[in-house]
């Protein structure tokens, strides 16, 4: 079924989201936003494309080890940076000694958080759409068949 | 009287026990399965509100140090509602697979029916 | 008797809670015991200490980045409960 509509006006409004969810997550620490908010706006830009065109033609692209990959990325990145700071002899995940600070209110500022951020925004946004395309999938029957 | 007026001062944490109400009712009463769960998240929301609520101040501004800015309102509670708010869905996520197994295994999404059925089973 | 119960058992809590909502600081009050602690610490240190004007952010990525590595670990094992409920005895290719 190709809804005419749909399909067009997802076109020309995709990149629009998506550009607004990455601006939430890059001003994390300048604006009202961050890690959470980011993920949750490119998620659900995610889940709108899946929604539109029609699921056998999305599957190639952003099929279930995708959208698993990017979650545990974005969690093993944000074990690794804590590690940073006990390598230096600080404690876990300390700011001020190891990373850069710069100058507040600048985009390339607060060393730790920016870095957190934009691994919090891939977790966020993988969860959603790995939650969304298993709870659709619907699991196994009672013979273990998918 | 004066209880009026003083609920009309707190008139958002009075929202959010009305809120917390309504959902707790929608719970008890419905049958529907999905129905429960989103009176669920409409008293997990009502919490929040509370909670959020706690920190204003008056005339502070978001707690955003740009220069200028003299009186900010309180960051502590919204930051440690951000935890609760992803707690809240990923009970939602795990809420929903479990309704999807019940489905697949009854057939119907009644909890009245749910209960007959395995009345009968067991009996 | 099955219709009227739950609203009387909702009525008496939610009585209790108006009650207690009544006898709460005034909304918006800076003199409210919600005010003391950390929150001026946290105010005047943060830009200086972490480099982010953000001072939500500040607070949960820096002073207390460990309870939002606690709060990424509930994510990760909600998609695992999932994955091991609807899944059961399936063998992925």
């Amino acid at each position: 079924m190709h809804d005419m509509v749909l399909e067009v006006v997802n076109r020309l409004l995709l990149p629009f989201i998506q550009l607004f969810g990455m601006y939430i997550l890059f001003h994390g620490h300048l604006s009202p936003g961050g890690g959470f908010s980011g993920g949750a706006v490119i998620g659900a830009s995610l889940i709108l494309y899946s929604l539109t065109f029609r699921f056998a033609r999305v599957k190639h692209r952003l099929d279930h080890d995708t959208s698993v990959f990017f979650e545990a990325a974005g969690a093993l990145i944000y074990v690794a940076i804590g590690f940073v700071g006990l390598f230096f002899g600080y404690n876990f995940l300390t700011n001020r000694g190891v990373f850069p600070l710069g100058v507040p209110g600048q985009l390339w500022s607060s060393g730790m958080i920016l870095i957190i951020t934009l691994a919090l925004g891939a977790k966020v946004s993988g969860t959603i759409l790995s939650l969304f395309q298993e709870l659709l999938e619907g699991g196994s029957d009672e013979h273990g068949n998918p | 009287m004066e209880i009026l007026e003083r609920l009309y001062g707190n008139i958002y944490y009075l929202t959010s026990v009305i809120l917390f109400v309504i959902g707790f009712h929608t719970m008890l009463t419905h049958r529907n399965l999905i129905k429960k769960l989103m009176a669920l998240n409409i008293m997990d929301t009502a919490i929040f509100l509370f909670f959020v609520a706690i920190g204003y101040r008056q005339g502070g501004q978001a707690p955003i140090l740009l220069p200028g800015v003299t009186s900010f309102v309180n960051p502590v509670p919204s930051a440690l509602i951000l935890t609760g708010i992803v707690i809240s869905v990923s009970f939602t996520a795990f809420a929903l697979a479990l309704v999807v197994l019940l489905y697949k295994h009854y057939g119907t999404l009644d909890s009245d029916e749910i209960i007959a059925i395995r009345g009968k089973k067991h009996v | 008797m099955k219709k009227v119960l739950p609203v009387l058992v909702l009525a008496a809590i939610g009585m209790l809670l108006v009650l207690t909502v009544a006898e709460m600081p005034t909304f918006g009050d800076g003199q409210a015991p919600a005010h003391r602690g950390v929150m001026d610490k946290y105010l005047r240190d943060s830009a200086q200490d972490t480099g982010a004007i953000n001072t939500i952010a500040a607070i949960i990525l820096d002073y207390r980045a460990y309870d939002t590595l606690g709060e990424a670990t509930v994510l990760f094992v909600a998609v695992l409960a999932v994955s091991a409920a609807l899944y059961q005895g399936e063998h992925h290719a």
